[in-house]
């Protein structure tokens, strides 16, 4: 499969006045065209900063890309210059945030709002470029369009507001959607309509999404491929498949475990007790140490090396080590 | 709209005519009345007023009249000033108060403004500090102050412009400077504060990730809502502009509004001070009708909601 | 649960066996809160300490209060002492601040000004603090009708410009340090009012005071517990930024002719008669009071902006 975009060891920082805090420490994925790829975690795990590193949109000060390499078209876009980097936002990579009652202007029409992202990336008229927003409107299932495009964001519903956000993303054909939580803000009947439309755009655009998410039901609709992020790091990997029938990390199993499923007999929800380590000082053994029940002596001093269990399926856990599952079974 | 403005339209009137009756009895309830004999200079004087204010009459009759004069635009004569009324006076300084108080209106918003997004745009910079320093040095000295400052050392020490009156454009120069110094600081800072505080909307993430340039994104993102704040400040900026020509007007001698105000303070000259407080007052609750207007075309939320609570 | 066998086992080479052993656990360690939690004053002071601007205005008024309490006993000559035969001196050795038209010392007068302003400024500030907290708090805590009703009061009276009244007061009443107090209270408290109850109609809906009602907890325990802790920090903002506002309506007033009469002084008034010789190259008797109330002015705004930041519960982290 073609890989569109290829993160490599991506270290991202923030200067804080408490200090550094290393919010991404080594992050290392691809892209495949078409596919959709969760990326899913607790809030403050560094998925919204991978995210937006992608984009180059970290406010800079505080925030640095301290390391790694971001593959673009051959371009590494964690050194093209920022003129460039503007070509690109909107036009190549698109990104929607979480909440769609605030991403929008309350001032400025949302056709504008739409039609200026066409304006900025193609050489259009604003005739032109007012039928390609109505046309991607129509797409989103915004009803009445050329009525709506003269309304403000006031005007519209979440629902409505956030597919208004996806029109603006998708209007020039970008090659890369990144989605930042893009259903949490809405009632649970939207997101789900919310997210058959972005199957459906996928399936008319072959647009590859990036999807941030920390909601496993989001995931299980419409991801291919997972990547669990924990304190800045990638922990496991995989199809979805994968990850829900064949969770290696205990911490994925915990996030598998805190979700309702309709699909398997046990019903208890257990919650992951405790909270991520702090990123000022990041523990140098794995830092899911102190919340895991099968933590080793192992784990607190030395981070787990990568082990890949198939082509895409791959976890950073002590457990893996055979040691650690003769030490199990004796146990047990 | 239309509701919302003739709801504004009637709050005007009541404010105004609060303002009238505060005045009237106020003015009314001064020791001695202030409209008694000896008060009065001369006969015609004593005539013109008895005429006027019915002082024979119960007050409450004579607030029916004075309310009425008022209506038709009529404010009587002067105690001080035989043979003129206060129309007369206030015809004759309103054009150059008016003149005064616009031309530092215009440059105390478009400075202010300047200042407070290039501020803005530096944050945590050094341009960034010295703008607010002389922002907050603005607000804090007084433009009394101000204005001698202004004088004694572009005036007299340099002699560059000159001292008082206001009969040029080169005329206008000090006093427009002392007294635009101080609302110039206020939107400068506010305009600053609000700019940063748009500056990290979402909607501004939305328009850097759609790939607009940050030029596009100040000016046609940003600024817009930025300025929101300030045009709710106008209203009470130009009050204080108002207020600031009675002092600008008596240090340079110009033959305002302000300076028959003061006078009247002085002299204590009754009807004019109730005619200059009630003109003074129809002109602030105009200006904040306008900007109430202003808002709404500003902000298209207006139009469907009410106007939100503080 | 079970561990599924993973495709290929392998052992890490460089890894002690001992340490595959199941780690003694210390229970306190997941839920371990790494740094030390500041309370919120702490931290709002620690924040105002780090603003330069802020710090040196809080020190000069430091200083100016001192002053104002000592300045006249430490002046060799007092501030009503009037001598003809020193009539308009510049400043000297003797009289270091110059002497006025009357002969009187200029160092000591000022020093009585910061007085009547600091009085000024505190008394209004302190005024409005009580009204517009009662009145403010009130109508956001009772809501509905009641707010309705006293905030369209206050509409009205914000409406009002302000110094107008205060002029129109002042000629009423005649001038004095009294009716200045008065005539500035008297529209102050608005301002007070409005963020007071802003303030109240937001925390009233928090769950913590949900909580507290449900518990049936009696109202004036919970203004006074929760409401009013939570409030502090915009009054005293306001407060901060009102003393100016109060000292610059003084010396305008005095400016008029309508603040303080002689035998008191204020900047205001002195910086009056100050003005009318100016021509006459007596720059002394304007510049002292001038620069006190504009340095006063500056120290005031630029704490209470510093205040502002220090106290801004979103600005914490």
């Amino acid at each position: 499969m073609e890989k569109v975009l290829e993160v490599k060891n991506l270290h991202v920082s923030f200067k804080t006045y408490g200090g550094e805090v290393k919010a991404v420490r080594g992050v290392t994925f691809d892209l495949y065209k078409g596919e959709t790829l969760a990326i899913v975690g607790e809030s403050g795990c560094g998925k919204s900063v991978s995210a937006q590193s992608i984009m180059r949109l970290i406010p800079n000060p505080p925030g640095k890309i301290k390391h790694g390499s971001i593959l673009f078209k051959g371009m590494d876009l964690t050194a093209v210059k920022e003129p460039q980097m503007r070509n690109i936002r909107g036009a190549d990579i698109s990104m929607i945030f979480q909440d769609p009652m605030t991403a929008l202007n309350p001032t400025i029409s949302i056709g504008e709002q739409i039609i200026e992202g066409v304006l900025q990336h193609k050489q259009v008229t604003r005739q032109e470029a007012k039928k390609t927003a109505l046309e991607m409107l129509d797409l989103v299932g915004i009803p009445n369009p050329v009525e709506r495009l003269k309304h403000y964001p006031h005007q519209f519903s979440g629902g409505m507001r956030q597919r208004i956000v996806i029109a603006m993303a998708l209007v020039c054909q970008p090659e890369v959607l990144i989605a930042d939580e893009p259903t949490t803000a809405l009632d649970v009947t939207i997101q789900a309509q919310i997210l058959d439309l972005f199957k459906e755009i996928q399936s008319k655009t072959g647009v590859s999404i990036i999807l941030i998410t920390h909601d496993l039901g989001v995931v299980a609709q419409v991801a291919d491929r997972v990547v669990v992020m924990y304190a800045g790091k990638i922990v496991e990997a995989g199809s979805r498949r994968e990850i829900f029938y064949n969770p290696q990390h205990p911490y994925t199993k915990g996030l598998l475990n805190s979700v309702p499923r309709l699909d398997i007999e046990e019903t208890e929800l257990v919650p992951i007790g405790g909270s991520p380590p702090d990123l000022f000082s990041p523990p140098t053994g794995c830092p899911f140490t102190a919340r895991c029940a099968y933590a080793m002596e192992v784990c607190d001093r030395k981070y787990p090396f990568k082990t890949r269990l198939s082509q895409e399926h791959h976890v950073d856990c002590w457990l893996q080590d055979e040691r650690a599952i003769k030490m199990l079974a004796s146990i047990k | 709209m239309t509701a919302y403005i003739v709801k504004r339209l009637i709050a005007m009137l009541v404010t105004l005519w609060l303002i009238i009756t505060l005045t009237f009895f106020l003015m009314h309830s001064v020791p001695g009345s202030p409209f008694n004999e000896e008060r009065a200079t001369n006969e015609t004087v004593q005539k013109n007023l008895e005429k006027y204010y019915h002082l024979d009459e119960p007050l409450i009759v004579q607030y029916g009249l004075y309310l009425k004069s008022v209506i038709t635009f009529d404010f009587g004569p002067s105690i001080k000033k035989s043979s003129q009324t206060v129309n007369e006076m206030l015809g004759r300084g309103f054009p150059v108060s008016f003149e005064l108080g616009l031309v530092t209106l215009i440059v105390a918003v478009i400075s202010g403004i300047t200042l407070g997004i290039i501020a803005a745009l530096r944050h945590n910079g050094i341009l960034d500090y010295t703008a607010m320093t002389i922002a907050v040095l603005g607000i804090s000295i007084p433009n009394f102050v101000m204005a001698t400052l202004l004088i004694q050392q572009v005036a007299v020490n340099w002699g560059i412009l000159p001292v008082a009156t206001w009969v040029s454009p080169k005329h206008m120069i000090l006093p427009t400077l002392a007294l635009a110094t101080g609302p110039m600081a206020i939107i400068a800072r506010l305009t600053r504060s609000s700019m940063l505080e748009v500056l990290t909307q979402d909607y501004i993430r939305t328009a850097k990730a759609k790939g607009l340039s940050p030029v596009k994104i100040i000016f046609k993102h940003a600024l817009r809502n930025a300025l929101l704040p300030v045009v709710t400040v106008l209203g009470s900026l130009a009050a204080s502009i108002l207020t600031g020509t009675f002092v600008i007007e008596k240090i340079f001698a110009i033959p305002g509004m302000g300076k028959y105000f003061v006078e009247s303070i002085n002299q204590r000259d009754y009807p004019v001070i109730m005619g200059t407080t009630v003109f003074y007052s129809a002109i602030l609750i105009m200006m904040l009708f306008l900007v109430d207007i202003a808002y709404g075309i500003l902000d298209p939320r207006i139009k469907l909601h009410k106007k939100e609570g503080s | 649960m079970e561990l599924r066998k993973p495709h290929e086992h392998h052992i890490e080479p460089n890894i002690p066996d001992e340490w595959f052993v199941p780690k003694v656990k210390d229970q306190t360690e997941a839920e371990a809160v790494v740094r030390p939690s500041l309370s919120y004053w702490q931290d709002a002071w620690r924040r105002l300490l780090k603003n330069k601007l802020a710090m040196a205005g809080l020190t000069f008024l430091i200083l100016l209060i001192v002053m104002a309490i000592f300045g006249p006993i430490i002046s060799p000559h007092d501030a009503a002492e009037q001598k003809l035969a020193n009539q308009n001196l510049p400043p000297s050795s003797k009289h270091w601040f110059g002497t006025d038209e009357l002969g009187r010392d200029v160092f000591s007068r000022t020093w009585l000004g910061a007085r009547i302003s600091l009085f000024v400024g505190t008394v209004a500030a302190l005024i409005d603090f009580l009204i517009g907290v009662v009145y403010g708090g009130i109508a956001g805590y009772k809501g509905g009708k009641a707010d309705n009703v006293m905030m369209r009061f206050v509409e009205i009276l914000y409406g009002l410009p302000y110094l107008l009244v205060v002029i129109l007061i002042s000629v009423v009443m005649g001038p004095g340090l009294f009716t200045i107090i008065f005539a500035l209270s008297i529209t102050g408290w608005v301002g007070m009012a409005r963020i007071v109850r802003g303030q109240v109609l937001q925390i009233k809906n928090y769950e913590f005071v949900l909580a507290s009602k449900t518990f049936g907890t009696k109202t004036s325990r919970i203004i006074k517990k929760n409401l009013l802790p939570n409030t502090m920090g915009p009054i005293i903002v306001q407060m901060t930024l009102t003393v100016p506002s109060a000292i610059f309506a003084e010396a305008f007033l005095s400016f008029l002719g309508l603040g303080i009469q002689p035998p008191l002084a204020s900047w205001g008034s002195m910086a009056s008669d100050g003005l009318s010789t100016i021509l006459s190259g007596h720059w002394w008797r304007l510049f002292f009071p001038a620069f006190f109330i504009s340095l006063t002015m500056f120290s005031f705004n630029v704490l209470g902006d510093g205040l502002q930041d220090a106290l801004d519960p979103k600005l914490r982290r």
